[in-house]
């Protein structure tokens, strides 16, 4: 027994290590999916606010059944009970499964959808230590690389969902997908070239430790608390160019808008997932959502200095201030990430759709050139400063 | 056209101006029929092609030229080498008048236009507002022509004139005077067609109104014809009235199945329930009419004691395969000279074609149909209530003089040297069986459509689709093969016919037939039968083929 | 005959885009700034908020059949809304009236006639083509149920929600 518990406690046991990683699965998980609820209630309500109504103000939470006088509406709580309502509706809804869809792939596609955008949070570093333990699932040295692997799988749940559907609409939106997402994959991958090519790694952990020494690759004058380099000002052009490919290749690997064509309402009735109800619908809103705060989280630990912030120190120290400050980074992270998220919902409520040979276009011939060229500008300069 | 065809003598024809247009015309041509022909349609009550002209609604109006004459009688040519023509300064009816040689028509000059929208504008008069209550609408000459060539605008201020709603003509018609129209045909049809002169009109002027001879009723067999030549809503089927409106009607064309004449008809039905039966235009079968008998027989088809599942041996047996299989296990253990198949004249063609191989099959040699027959009339209705005799006989399914077997049958039931009875869309008490006889069967094999002494004693019912529920053909008295559509859907559990008939050879003779569709039957059919050589459904046409029989009554 | 639209010549700056995002967020953002500050004047919050009492007259709330004032019930049961409704929200089955009621002279009535209401798409069509002026789309618009059952208005849910609407089509007394 008592071997057991010192075996827990014990950095370097296996057990040790079990118990760690099940705890940080289960605390990321819990976050994200919490985040994805609430990132649909303030994708709802910012809309609204965008568009001069007001949301979904009303569902509260039960508060007056604890008495005191309390009363469940609230201006200020009103409406944030929402996602909790949303989602009992989702699971208690009829599940309706349509005559003559493909009854295995129907209903294994909704699963693949999410199951990709979870597995990739696997590599993210989402704080920095706690103590010895690191804050990331697991320190692979393929990060990116992992990343881009595993959430193209994502477009498997799509075309399954339009083809075993049987059903014209989502058919269309899983061939547009499909299309889609090779052509943005290349973009999405060559972008970031440049960035490994600077910081010479693949690892994530060790690429957010770069940019705590060297400021965020974004903004490095500004984040390490000393006057940026040469090659850094040299670098930081191709970076910026970078970050704007990946970014918006980012924004159609999601199919946020203005990207949103597998599931353009006005064109497809709703895309992929027309003929999808209740919780096997939710589960691709879900997926949707988890796959933005991946990419948020990729682009936050890629250019913005993931869970750092000037001044505020990493969690691995020992004893209770480990674990604080471990906690307060993790919080940095996901306000950075929230912020992100924001950053895609402003988008998606400002700009109009693509039309599709824009979008191939654009996909084409500006962001796979421009990140090729990016390449190999970057290799010029890395070559030069050294 | 049929009758001019067999005349020796080449037809003449004559060359007739309609619209500024030439064409030809055979001598004799009504002129209304001429201008059709010509595509030109010219509005009409009183004139129906099968009853004599009265010219007495005038809506036919057109204006008429005749050839102008130089003084020599030699016709005035115009600069294109056609006659020219005197027109006549007043609109003409075009329903009493033959084309002649050089005659010109106008049928849409403003004359005929005014012409027309005064007529109806003297119809309307007195008519009353009746449309949303009327049978006819959706299918009223007046409501149509109104449309056509009337005007929106009454300019009659007076109270309308009142006549009787509601009456009841006869038993099977109901008489709203108002919105007669006074154009005769129904009195003509009663005395030229039905020969049976009970209705005329009364009174004088406005008050002028359809009635029937004192002491007299409409009851004639042929009655409902008047509705269905009635332009307007005046006369009404009591059977029909109210039931459904005309517009939410899917018309199939089919035949009669009441006796060996099989007037053509139209099936009207709306979401699987036959609404009416109306006989459509054949002139070498029923010219435009049938029979009130056969009209209004088909309300068994919605009966609520129609046969919906298979029952074998008293219990349901929903699984059709089952229940055939069983029914053929049970055939083949007895043995064939054991056996007997009585079938039935109102089976189609196909149907008897697969009584006669599922006999085969068995090895059954006793079979034959049940003779129905009935009092008949020389108009349409014909002593012979079967209607596929000629068929039964063709197919080798029927004695030659049918029924001729039955009392082999029936001796051979009570004798006890038949053990096994198929009886297919029939009542055997009917062939001179009692109930008793047929508790001696060891297996009575049934398809039918409602419940009757059989289907009390089958040991296999299997319940089959009615006339309007499935494609066929049969064969008319006079040897004229014409074609069943399907209407509607067979209800409950019932099949098709000639897929039982199928199901139960196959599973006889343990192969596969190979037939997948009613087509696959006729294939078959025709390929064995020589008469039918080369026919197939779709070549019988919706008027039929007559095929070189001998003629049957 | 095909018609080629013009594309519209584009700037180097339409043409790389961002311009025109950065403009669109300036609206949006404009909006949400402005709503923050509590300067929107927002929609009307129902049901707290209702207009029912400035509903114009032509809205077109749940179809209703109407009476007469002498208490018929309009309706002839002619079926022209039965044919004209586009999502066949409307069932009816006609009947005759015996000759011994009152208003036998009309001769025929509803004897069961449902609207849908979970297809019907409020759209009016019935209560134009209806020659008798007997079925009208009235205010209520607030048509809900616990189950289909509920949905299915029947005739007397139906005439029970028309009431009475003296019109000008009366030629059903005896002058006609
Ligand atoms: S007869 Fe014709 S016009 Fe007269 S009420 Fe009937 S449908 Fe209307
Ligand atoms: S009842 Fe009909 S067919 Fe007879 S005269 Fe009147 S309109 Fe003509
Ligand atoms: S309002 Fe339109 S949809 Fe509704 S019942 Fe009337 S016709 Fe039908
Ligand atoms: S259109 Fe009017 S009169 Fe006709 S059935 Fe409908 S409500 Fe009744
Ligand atoms: S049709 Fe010619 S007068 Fe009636």
């Amino acid at each position: 027994m008592n071997a057991i518990l010192h075996d827990l406690a014990d950095p370097n046991s296996i057990l040790f290590m079990i118990w760690t990683t099940l705890a940080k699965s289960a605390g990321l998980l819990g976050v994200v999916l919490g985040m994805v609820s609430y990132t649909v209630y303030a994708e709802r309500r910012v809309s609204s606010l965008m568009q001069d109504r007001l949301g979904p103000n009303r569902t509260g939470f039960p508060i007056s059944l604890l008495g005191f006088g309390l009363k469940d509406w609230s201006p200020i709580l009103g409406g944030l009970g929402q996602p909790i309502a949303d989602a009992v509706k989702l699971l208690l809804k009829e599940d309706f499964t349509p005559a003559y869809v493909k009854k295995f792939y129907y209903w294994i596609a909704p699963a693949l959808g999410i199951a990709a955008a979870i597995i990739s949070l696997a590599v993210i570093p989402f704080g920095s230590k706690i103590g010895t333990v690191d804050m990331v699932i697991a320190n692979i040295d393929i990060g990116p690389l992992f990343i881009f692997a595993i959430s193209s799988l994502g477009v498997y749940g799509i075309v399954l969902a339009g083809w075993s559907a049987n059903s014209k609409y989502p058919f269309l939106g899983a061939i547009r997908s499909t299309s889609q997402l090779i052509s943005y994959e290349l973009a999405l991958g060559l972008s970031v070239v440049p960035l490994f090519l600077i910081i010479g790694k693949l690892n994530l952990v060790e690429i957010v430790h770069y940019q705590v020494q060297n400021g965020w690759m974004l903004l490095p004058g500004l984040t390490a608390g000393k006057l940026p380099t040469l090659s850094q000002v040299l670098c930081w052009i191709p970076v910026l160019i970078s970050f704007l490919v990946f970014t918006i290749a980012m924004f159609a690997e999601t199919n946020r808008l203005p990207f949103d064509l597998p599931e353009a309402e006005t064109e497809l009735v709703g895309g992929y997932h027309t003929e999808y109800s209740s919780m096997k619908f939710a589960l691709f809103f879900l997926g949707e959502y988890t796959a933005m705060i991946t990419g948020s989280s990729l682009i936050i630990t890629l250019f913005l200095g993931a869970w750092h912030f000037p001044g505020i120190p990493d969690g691995s120290m020992s004893g209770w201030p480990g674990v604080l400050w471990g906690l307060v980074n993790i919080g940095v992270f996901f306000t950075k990430v929230f912020a992100f998220l924001i950053f895609f919902i402003f988008i998606r409520w400002t700009l109009p759709r693509f039309r599709y040979d824009q979008l191939m276009k654009l996909g084409w011939i500006w962001l796979f050139e421009i990140a090729l060229v990016n390449i190999f500008l970057t290799a010029l300069i890395v070559a030069f400063v050294h | 056209m049929s009758t001019e065809a067999t005349t020796p003598k080449p037809v003449e024809l004559v060359n007739v101006q309609i619209d500024g247009v030439w064409h030809q015309f055979p001598k004799g041509t009504r002129v209304i029929e001429a201008c059709s022909q010509a595509g030109k349609f010219i509005p009409r009550y009183c004139y129906h092609p099968k009853l004599t002209s009265p010219g007495n609604c005038r809506m036919c109006m057109v204006e008429l030229g005749m050839p102008k004459m130089t003084p020599d009688r030699k016709p005035e040519l115009g600069p294109d080498g056609k006659p020219l023509h005197n027109w006549i300064p007043r609109p003409q009816i075009s329903c009493a008048q033959d084309v002649s040689e050089g005659l010109g028509v106008r049928t849409d000059s403003s004359m005929v236009q005014e012409a027309r929208k005064g007529v109806l504008e003297f119809l309307l008069i007195n008519h009353p507002l009746d449309c949303p209550i009327c049978d006819q609408a959706g299918e009223c000459r007046l409501q149509e022509f109104s449309y056509d060539y009337g005007q929106a605008k009454t300019r009659f201020l007076d109270e309308k004139v009142k006549k009787p709603k509601r009456v009841e003509i006869g038993p099977r018609v109901t008489l709203d005077d108002e919105r007669c129209i006074l154009c005769t045909r129904c009195v003509r049809f009663m005395r030229e067609v039905a020969k049976d002169d009970v209705i005329g009109i009364v009174d004088r002027g406005s008050y002028s109104s359809i009635s029937c001879h004192p002491g007299k009723t409409l009851d004639s067999n042929y009655s409902l014809n008047t509705v269905d030549i009635c332009p307007v809503g005046a006369l009404t089927s009591t059977d029909f009235r109210f039931k459904m409106r005309v517009w939410f009607l899917k018309e199939t064309k089919s035949i009669c199945t009441s006796c060996a004449t099989g007037c053509n008809t139209v099936i009207s039905a709306r979401e699987n329930i036959v609404y009416r039966q109306t006989p459509r235009e054949n002139n070498d079968v029923n010219q435009a009419w049938m029979c009130d008998y056969g009209r209004l027989n088909f309300h068994y088809l919605h009966s609520p004691e129609r046969l919906l599942s298979p029952v074998v041996r008293g219990h349901e047996q929903p699984d059709w395969k089952n229940a055939i299989a069983t029914a053929a296990a049970e055939l083949k253990a007895v043995a064939p000279e054991q056996i007997a198949v009585i079938a039935s004249g109102k089976m189609t063609n196909e149907e008897l074609y697969l009584t006669a191989q599922l006999a085969k099959a068995l090895g059954v040699k006793l079979h034959d149909i049940v003779p129905h027959t009935d009092t008949g009339d020389d108009i349409l209705l014909s002593t012979d209530r079967n209607p596929n005799t000629a068929g039964a006989k063709l197919l080798g399914v029927s004695a030659s003089t049918p029924g001729a077997n039955l009392s082999a049958v029936v001796e051979g039931i009570r004798s006890g040297a038949i053990k096994a009875l198929i009886v297919l869309g029939e009542d055997a008490t009917l062939a001179g069986l009692t109930s008793a006889d047929l508790t001696k069967l060891t297996v009575l094999v049934t398809t039918a459509i409602l419940p009757n002494a059989t289907t009390a004693a089958a040991t296999h019912l299997l319940p089959s689709a009615a006339f309007a529920e499935k494609r066929g053909s049969m064969i008319n008295k006079n040897g004229r093969l014409q074609r069943l559509n399907r209407a509607i859907q067979p209800p409950g559990l019932a099949r098709d016919d000639w897929e039982i008939l199928v199901g139960l050879t196959e599973a006889v003779t343990e192969s596969s037939l190979g037939f997948n569709a009613i087509e696959d039957v006729v294939k078959a059919m025709t390929a064995a039968t020589p008469a039918l050589a080369g026919l197939s459904l779709s070549k019988i046409g919706d008027l039929g083929v007559q095929l070189p029989l001998p003629a049957n009554e | 005959m095909a018609y080629q639209v013009p594309r519209p010549k584009l700037t180097f700056a339409e043409k790389i885009y961002l311009p025109s995002v950065i403009a669109g967020l300036k609206i949006t953002l404009g909006h949400l700034w402005r709503m923050l500050r509590g300067k929107t004047h927002v929609c009307m919050q129902y049901p707290e908020e209702k207009w029912d009492s400035h509903l114009p007259p032509h809205y077109r709330g749940a179809p209703t059949l109407v009476s007469d004032e002498f208490g018929r019930t309009r309706c002839v049961a002619c079926q022209l809304c039965e044919f004209i409704c586009p999502p066949r929200a409307i069932r009816i089955k006609p009947g005759e009236i015996p000759a011994e009621n009152k208003f036998a002279k009309v001769e025929k009535f509803p004897e069961e006639f449902q609207i849908d209401m979970i297809r019907c798409i409020y759209c009016g069509l019935c209560e134009e083509v209806c020659p008798e002026q007997a079925i009208f789309l009235k205010k209520e618009y607030a048509i809900t149920g616990t189950s289909r059952a509920a949905m299915m208005h029947q005739k007397e849910k139906l005439i029970e929600m028309g009431g009475i609407q003296p019109g000008v089509v009366n030629k059903w007394n005896e002058k006609k």
